[in-house]
């Protein structure tokens, strides 16, 4: 299953990255389970350097910025082939 | 106010051309509205174009589309030319500089960034884990609120280009220099502790293929651009509709007394009354663009306006996880009297 993590203290930007993984992988049906980050010290563990960052997997893939759903759901169907 | 969503494009091609037809749409609309005012002020309401009301109104019926249409227009070519702006290159570039050539960079690269107080702790954080020192970093963080997007739109639009460009320089000039001062005065014992150990597991370089193409820059600037306006609207509304109101009904040089270049104690007044509003940025701009023709001196109404977008509450809320509160108060005295003397320059030169 794959891991996603949504990095940011809870500003409006973090909440709307949030809604939209989650609207992207429940629309293409795939399994995951999402964590959200609030603390600096974790944050900040992954390098970025502007909230709100998207993590699947342990991978740093967007930071600063809320990607497109389509990109989402592609790094997301990469990411689990990758594993498999 | 909502927007409609951009229709899903499959190509670059695509979105350049739904541009192009935007921005033709735009220019007709908005070379055509002084037009549109008089016709809706002085021949379908028969006011006088000499009357307090009607100066009044045909100020707002022209003003309120022509800002909408202005920051609409303005604020999507920012927030395009911001998803350029990578912060970790511009860390990178920082790192490299001293201090003074250090201070310059920074101020520049925080104006140019888009600043949202939420990420000014992760960045704050990441430039001291870089090594960079703590007054390069205040200059970052001073000029990026100060230069705010909506503030610089609505100078140009009511104030001229003159006054935007004098405002974006002074912001980018306070930025170095109270960076520079901050620098000198060893600050480092009231940063919280835990900035020094936090520790990067992985370098922040962003995985997979990543790289942005024309469809999502457009796509993040309509979505940015909407944001802002669906924030900012009202504001804009209100502001000049009180605005409008001392445009019309309130006599010329009524301010010259208390808000002129003769009133010493205006500016530093302008300056403490501008740091607790903060979100009213964009309805305070139309209010003192209609002081500034009752009287009112151009510097002690571009310190009051640096004040409200660059000392706010919200932020310092936000910078205490990271600074001591002594800190958060020099910070807040040096920023203020930089705006203050920056204020008084233009008085004296204007």
């Amino acid at each position: 299953m794959l891991q996603i993590k949504v990095l940011g203290s809870g500003c409006q930007n973090c909440k709307r990255l949030e809604a939209e993984t989650r609207a992207a992988l429940d629309e293409a049906g795939i399994v995951y389970e999402l964590l959200k980050v609030t603390e600096y010290d974790d944050i900040m563990s992954y390098g970025i350097l502007s909230t709100p960052g998207l993590v699947i997997n342990e991978q740093v893939l967007a930071a600063g910025r809320i990607p497109r759903r389509q990109q989402i759901v592609d790094w997301a169907r990469q990411l689990q082939t990758a594993n498999s | 106010m909502r927007f409609p969503r951009l229709p899903s494009l499959h190509d670059d091609r695509a979105a350049f051309l739904l541009i192009g037809l935007l921005v033709s749409l735009w220019l007709i609309d908005y070379n055509n509205l002084q037009m549109v005012a008089d016709w809706v002020t002085y021949s379908l309401m028969g006011l006088s174009p000499v009357s307090p009301l009607g100066t009044a109104l045909n100020f707002f019926v022209y003003d309120v589309p022509k800002i909408l249409l202005l920051l609409a227009g303005m604020i999507f070519l920012i927030t395009l030319l911001q998803t350029f702006v990578d912060t970790a290159k511009v860390r990178a570039v920082v790192e490299r500089r001293g201090e003074g050539i250090g201070n310059v960079m920074a101020a520049l690269f925080g104006a140019i960034t888009p600043f949202c107080s939420c990420s000014s702790v992760p960045l704050f954080i990441g430039f001291v884990q870089a090594g960079i020192p703590l007054g390069i970093t205040f200059s970052f963080l001073i000029t990026s609120p100060i230069m705010n997007e909506v503030a610089f739109v609505m100078l140009l639009g009511l104030f001229g280009w003159k006054v935007a460009v004098l405002y974006l320089v002074s912001g980018i000039l306070i930025g170095v220099v109270a960076g520079l001062i901050l620098g000198r005065m060893k600050l480092e014992r009231y940063v919280e502790p835990f900035v020094y150990k936090v520790r990067a597991n992985q370098t922040g370089h962003l995985s997979l293929q990543t790289k942005l193409t024309w469809v999502d820059r457009f796509g993040q600037a309509v979505d940015s651009t909407r944001d802002i306006l669906s924030k900012v609207w009202l504001f804009v509304i209100i502001g000049i509709g009180i605005g409008a109101f001392i445009h019309g009904f309130v006599p010329e040089d009524a301010l010259t007394g208390i808000m002129g270049e003769n009133a010493w104690w205006s500016v530093p007044a302008a300056v403490l009354l501008g740091i607790p509003l903060y979100s009213n940025a964009a309805g305070v701009i139309p209010i003192v663009s209609a002081l500034l023709g009752k009287g009112a001196a151009l510097g002690t109404v571009l310190a009051f306006m640096m004040s409200v977008v660059a000392l706010s509450l919200p932020e310092m809320i936000i910078l205490r996880k990271v600074l001591k509160p002594r800190l958060i108060a020099i910070f807040v005295t040096v920023v203020a009297i930089s705006i203050i003397i920056t204020g008084y320059l233009f008085n004296l030169v204007i």
